[in-house]
């Protein structure tokens, strides 16, 4: 076991794959020589060579289609987006082509794509770097979305995600990229697609969230239990599929609801959670689910990021309120 | 001062001029049928040139049939060819059998000649998904809707071949309108960056949909825009099938050769509408246009050619007719009987593994569909 950053736990995950399957190819841009700009690919190029872990040409939806090309010859492509904000450049190819290829080929052909990129707020990048885009491909049949919390999950996740034979979108968010470090183990373990991780146990209240909103909630229930409230708090790790059994589990065990996402509130992953818990759990409800979102906005300029992203106080806010109802 | 300035300058005009000047057609038979290029003639057997005029006189008769059917409401979506037979079809047969092609969607003949069975081609158009289910060893790929996406997913499969060792090529085929797109250049300009053996073909049949091609570009060709990426491009008489083959055949060389890619500019013509659903050229095309074209007809040119060597008849071609409504007949049949699309089927193709929602989805749909 090592002590690794989320970053190196990605990067790990990329190694041991590459090691044991030799269809797995890397590509983007600034991967090679450079190890990314967040330095994900570090060191890879140097074990695997040119031909299997190598730089694009400066053009993402170009980048897509190689992906999809490169799949059609057997290989599993694990390509990079240097930052999902810039995801609507290749937007057909994911959500038109690769999200698309099993169906329409009547599952002759797959997409066994999967698609890293950096996303969410926090670190003060330019406009279109940090954007949460996540229900946007939520949105779209055909794709799983993964969003790691941990080192720990990262790995586990996103050797997962390589393995799978239909295409996965792997979010990771910057602010954990170096925020802490955990055990990981070394070599191969996977942590399955679909799956939610209580990573807190509690009573009262049931904050269900992911990414970095999950450091935020757990702050929060650490506050919150020295005011007598016992809160879980339950990681989704993969937006799409919903891991709803444990949701609905959670909330039978509660009654008292919230759910948080940094992203803006509209047509979220967090209402499709509360509609989910409506439709399967109203009963066991003893107050109405609230959720915490961002605000409906462009993402901020960096200035204004602090106020404009969720926080531990606005979850403690809003807890208040259902727990208190 | 001021002369000197102006001497140092760039000659824009004559750059571009000279790009130009270096794109001529590539013509081997003439409207007449006759070999004006005698050093450009490909080296195709009798048998061979049979083959091909053989696949484009059915073609034709695909085409019309396919038509009259569409109107009877046996078929769906349809993108007539007529035309373009020398364009597709010459390409084609230029091709081997481990060969990629990722169509466009009027693209339908060349990979029915690659493989795909004609009920399938059928299935396609009336929307059903068994007409994508590609069999096993047929190399071809659902013909792409989105104008473009095909041109740098084929520049993966070309880089995938490569990266796998293989003497094959990936063709794909847009039309003029294509050569707008992002995904047109990010193809070429992927596929040349990493020498993957791409074939990239552009049917420029004047319009995309109405808009004319000089109003697609700036570019006096679409052939030149191959500079820009540092590719080959060549210009073709896209109404001749032997210079069409030519060229493909001499792209094809290049990229298992490991000299990357080419691209292909066929000058050509659809005599039909856009497609089947609405589409009225008489909004946007004139009667002379239409008739200068037809005057350049690939099917009627290339007979010429083969009558003058003694190697096809009339005889020769009732029997390809007689040959295609039959073997229409029997496709339209076969495509009759496959049993109907489902809700629940589609769902099943959905994923490898259905998850949970789309299992509980897949209850109620198959309860609604069993009554």
């Amino acid at each position: 076991m090592a002590q690794m950053t989320m970053i190196q736990a990605i990067t790990d995950a990329m190694r041991t794959e590459m090691r044991r399957d030799e269809k797995v190819l890397v590509f983007g841009e600034d991967v090679g020589v450079n190890g990314g700009v967040f330095r994900a690919t570090e060191g890879l190029q140097n074990e695997f060579g040119e031909e299997r872990i190598f730089d694009t040409p400066l053009a993402e939806s170009g980048i897509g289609g190689l992906a999809i090309g490169l799949g059609l010859q057997g290989f599993r492509p694990v390509m990079e987006l240097q930052f999902f904000g810039f995801v609507f450049e290749v937007m057909d190819s994911i959500a038109g082509q690769m999200a698309r290829m099993r169906y329409r080929s009547g599952g002759r052909y797959t997409s066994p794509v999967t698609i890293r990129s950096p996303f969410g707020g926090g670190v003060h990048t330019p406009e279109m770097h940090a954007d949460n885009l996540e229900g946007l491909m939520a949105q779209s049949p055909g794709l799983k979305v993964v969003i790691p919390s941990t080192p720990y999950d990262a790995k586990g996740l996103l050797i997962s995600a390589i393995r799978d034979n239909d295409p996965v979108i792997f979010l990771e968010h910057m602010k954990l990229y170096r925020s802490f470090r955990q055990e990981v183990p070394e070599g191969e373990y996977t942590i399955p697609i679909g799956k939610a991780d209580v990573k807190r146990e509690g009573s009262d209240l049931s904050i269900i969230t992911y990414g970095a909103m999950v450091h935020e909630s757990i702050k929060a229930a650490e506050e919150l239990e020295k005011e007598g409230y016992s809160v879980e708090v339950v990681d989704l790790r993969t937006i799409t599929p919903l891991d709803i059994d444990t949701i609905i589990a959670s909330v039978e065990k509660t009654g008292r609801v919230i759910v948080v996402q940094e992203a803006q509130r509209q047509a979220g992953i967090a209402a499709q959670v509360v509609a989910e818990i409506n439709e399967r759990a109203i009963l066991s409800l003893e107050a109405p689910v609230l959720r915490v979102a961002a605000a409906d906005t462009v993402f901020p300029f960096s200035q204004a990021e602090s106020v404009w992203l969720p926080n531990h106080k606005d979850i403690i806010e809003t807890a208040k309120k259902v727990l208190t109802f | 001062m001021a002369s000197k300035e102006q001497k140092a300058q760039f000659d824009v005009k004559t750059q571009l001029e000279n790009v130009t000047e270096q794109f001529k057609t590539l013509q081997v038979l003439n409207e007449e049928g006759e070999v004006v290029n005698e050093a450009a003639m490909p080296d195709l057997t009798d048998e061979q040139l049979q083959e091909l005029m053989r696949r484009m006189v059915y073609t034709r008769i695909l085409d019309q049939r396919s038509i009259s059917l569409n109107r009877q409401g046996r078929l769906g979506f349809y993108a007539p060819t007529a035309g373009q037979e020398a364009s597709q079809l010459a390409s084609q047969f230029a091709l081997e059998k481990e060969d990629f092609i990722l169509p466009g969607y009027r693209d339908v003949p060349q990979i029915i000649w690659h493989g795909l069975p004609l009920h399938q081609a059928f299935l396609f158009s009336r929307g059903h998904f068994q007409g994508n289910q590609i069999p096993e060893g047929v190399n071809v790929i659902s013909p792409q809707i989105i104008i473009g996406a095909q041109y740098i997913q084929a520049a993966g499969v070309a880089l995938g071949m490569k990266k796998n060792g293989k003497k094959t090529v990936a063709i794909t085929y847009t039309g003029d309108g294509g050569a707008s797109q992002g995904d047109f250049y990010e193809g070429i300009n992927f596929a040349g960056a990493f020498k993957a053996p791409a074939i990239f073909i552009v049917q420029n049949n004047r319009f995309a949909i109405s808009t004319p091609v000089e109003k697609q570009s700036a570019a006096k060709t679409i052939a030149q825009k191959a500079v820009a990426a540092g590719i080959p491009g060549i210009q073709v008489d896209g109404m001749d099938p032997l210079a069409v083959y030519k060229a493909v055949k001499d792209a094809r060389e290049r990229a298992v050769n490991g000299e990357g890619p080419t691209l292909i500019e066929t000058l050509t013509y659809r005599y039909g509408p856009h497609t089947m659903a609405g589409d009225d050229p008489t909004r946007y095309r004139t009667s002379e246009l239409d008739n200068e074209w037809e005057q350049k007809d690939p099917l009627v040119r290339f007979r010429k050619f083969l009558e003058k060597k003694g190697i096809w008849n009339e005889e020769m071609e009732t029997g390809v007719i007689e040959q295609a409504k039959e073997d229409i007949k029997e496709a339209i049949k076969k495509a009759d009987e496959t049993p109907k699309q489902k809700v629940t089927d589609l769902m099943d193709i959905m994923f490898e593994d259905m998850p949970n929602y789309l299992k509980e989805q897949y209850e109620i749909y198959r309860e609604k569909e069993s009554k």
